[in-house]
């Protein structure tokens, strides 16, 4: 670094706010949001159907949640060479080994949810009539939201994080101005990079609370009780 | 009418919950199935509503073999308490009560105008149909437990211990309660519970069953507490059985003394308490002749100085007095059988 150079240039910023390059601000925070927000979406599809599995039958979810946590250790970086292999230098190397680390937080949360829906209250759905369906969708998971969407926010803050490891594969969103910044020995796109990745789990932290207030009213009517 | 025809539970392992049971549970009125812990009662309550099916023999509902139904066509027909009530956390209190209005595909507004009905007649106030049932004390949550079970007026009502996990006085409530509704309803009641004192004052009739699910004794409970079957029946029964039964001794016969030969103080025709001779007041027990039972006569009696109970009609006003000469003729009566 200069010594006479800011930390933090605006006109950086502005300049490479929405030009034509693949990698302006605004083609890298939308790369981004796609990279995280695939995996956690259809981390919860897969989970959703694999967790009901597992509270069918007990005896899949040690080894299911096994698997899943062998895979969370991986380190990302090494998937990402790995699938870079197969899949090439495209986003979906990024978003498959993030789909793994999303099932692998949400599955036991969609299985710690469903245990969560007190027996009494299970007993009394089977005793007013409902089928094992509609018990499932108007009972079940109802009262299991709390519990999945709690997993849900640890998903989303760690894929935005994570996402930007892609940045070694060139696949990185917001990442890639890690990289551009360090060998360039030029701080601004880091800085950048940093705030709106931070931003943006706040974000998605945020509308995930939302959510959260929508889907269970009465969760607030317990904590005031 | 529910039938149970030589019905047992035997499970894989061996254990047997239920052992060869028969009896009838007649339309319209209370059986209660008392019982220490694994004698099998909420077992063979479940086996009702197909929460658990038999082993061996049948249970009929009206002459039909309950396993040739459906489970949830049969559920939806048959109205069922729990414990802790067993409410829908997720769903308010008026959406809670119509679930089963809902399940049979009623009108939406039909079936909310139905609940709203049925949490005034269990003593709810309607403000509270919008709350969740977080929001309710034990109490009003098992008031809303009963209001749901009978939302799609269901002939028959399984009651599983529906009382015993609120504090004593709330429970005292809910059971008076549960007697002026069955005045009004006659449903046909099915009501397990571990307390034979809830079973003698709910109960029609009260099945007692030992451990191992065998049916010790079946009878109403003045014949339970005048003559248990055999020791198991005596023990359960508890102490004291002799007091217990003279709760369903009629009183209508007692006779009455003017009260005026005693030293009782009547104002307006009430009783204002009996007169110590050093002048002090001691507030008199009354009970009402032909509702009150000769156990509340004695209680009566046995509060007062002078041992006599104050008798009172409805509104409170003195009909006479019974002096202990007399309470001693009718409790000598009860002992002769």
């Amino acid at each position: 670094m200069d010594d006479g150079q800011p930390l933090f240039r605006w006109s950086w910023v502005v300049s490479n706010w929405d030009n034509d390059s693949p990698n302006s601000i605004v083609n890298l925070l939308q790369a981004h949001i796609v990279m995280s927000a695939v995996p956690v979406i259809v981390g919860l599809l897969v989970s959703l159907p694999l967790g009901l599995l597992c509270v069918r039958w007990r005896w899949l979810y040690q080894p299911v949640s096994g698997l899943m946590n062998a895979v969370y250790a991986l380190p990302s970086l090494a998937l990402f060479m790995i699938l870079l292999a197969v899949t090439g230098a495209e986003p979906v190397t990024v978003i498959i080994p993030l789909t793994f680390y999303a099932m692998a937080v949400l599955i036991p949360a969609v299985v710690d949810g469903l245990a969560s829906v007190p027996e009494h209250v299970r007993q009394s759905a089977v005793a007013m009539g409902f089928t094992p369906l509609r018990r499932l969708v108007q009972v079940e998971l109802p009262i299991a939201v709390p519990v999945v969407l709690a997993g849900m926010r640890v998903v989303a803050v760690s894929s935005i994080s994570l996402v930007s490891v892609g940045a070694l594969i060139g696949q990185g969103g917001l990442g890639n101005f890690f990289t551009d910044a360090y060998q360039r020995d030029f701080y601004t796109p880091a800085i950048a990079g940093i705030v709106l990745i931070v931003l943006l789990a706040l974000v998605a932290d945020g509308a995930l609370v939302l959510l959260q207030r929508l889907l269970t009213p009465w969760m607030r009517a317990r904590r005031s009780a | 009418m529910i039938t149970f025809e030589s019905v047992t539970k035997r499970y894989a392992d061996g254990t047997v919950a239920v052992d060869g049971l028969s009896l009838e549970a007649p339309t319209g009125e209370i059986t209660v199935f008392v019982g220490p812990s694994g004698c099998g009662k909420t077992t063979s309550l479940r086996m009702i509503n197909r929460m658990i099916d038999p082993t061996e023999g049948r249970i009929l509902l009206d002459g039909t073999d309950v396993t040739t139904i459906d489970p949830p066509t049969l559920r939806r027909g048959i109205g069922y308490v729990i414990q802790q009530a067993g409410l829908f956390p997720h769903r308010k209190i008026v959406d809670n009560v119509a679930t089963v209005p809902f399940l049979l595909g009623w009108d939406k507004r039909k079936a909310k105008d139905r609940a709203m009905e049925l949490l005034e007649r269990v003593g709810l106030d309607p403000k509270l149909a919008q709350r969740y049932p977080f929001q309710l004390s034990g109490g009003q949550q098992q008031r809303v437990g009963v209001a749901r079970a009978l939302a799609a007026d269901p002939p028959v009502l399984l009651m599983d211990e529906p009382f015993s996990a609120v504090d004593p006085i709330v429970r005292t409530s809910l059971q008076d309660e549960l007697i002026r509704l069955q005045s009004e309803l006659q449903k046909t009641i099915v009501f397990v519970t571990h307390d034979i004192d809830e079973a003698i004052k709910l109960g029609d009739r009260v099945a007692v069953l030992r451990v191992g699910g065998k049916l010790a004794q079946l009878a109403d409970p003045r014949t339970l507490l005048s003559e248990p079957a055999d020791d198991f029946v005596r023990d359960f029964l508890g102490r004291d059985r002799g007091i217990r039964r003279l709760q369903f001794v009629a009183t209508d016969g007692l006779e009455l003394s003017d009260p005026a030969d005693t030293s009782l103080d009547v104002q307006d025709g009430r009783p204002v308490g009996w007169r110590r001779d050093s002048g002090e007041l001691e507030p008199a027990g009354t009970f009402v002749p032909g509702r009150d039972s000769l156990r509340s006569a004695l209680d009566a009696a046995l509060l007062s100085p002078s041992g006599a109970a104050v008798a009172v009609d409805a509104d409170g006003k003195v009909l006479g007095v019974v002096s202990r000469q007399a309470l001693d003729k009718a409790l000598s009566e009860v002992a002769d059988g």
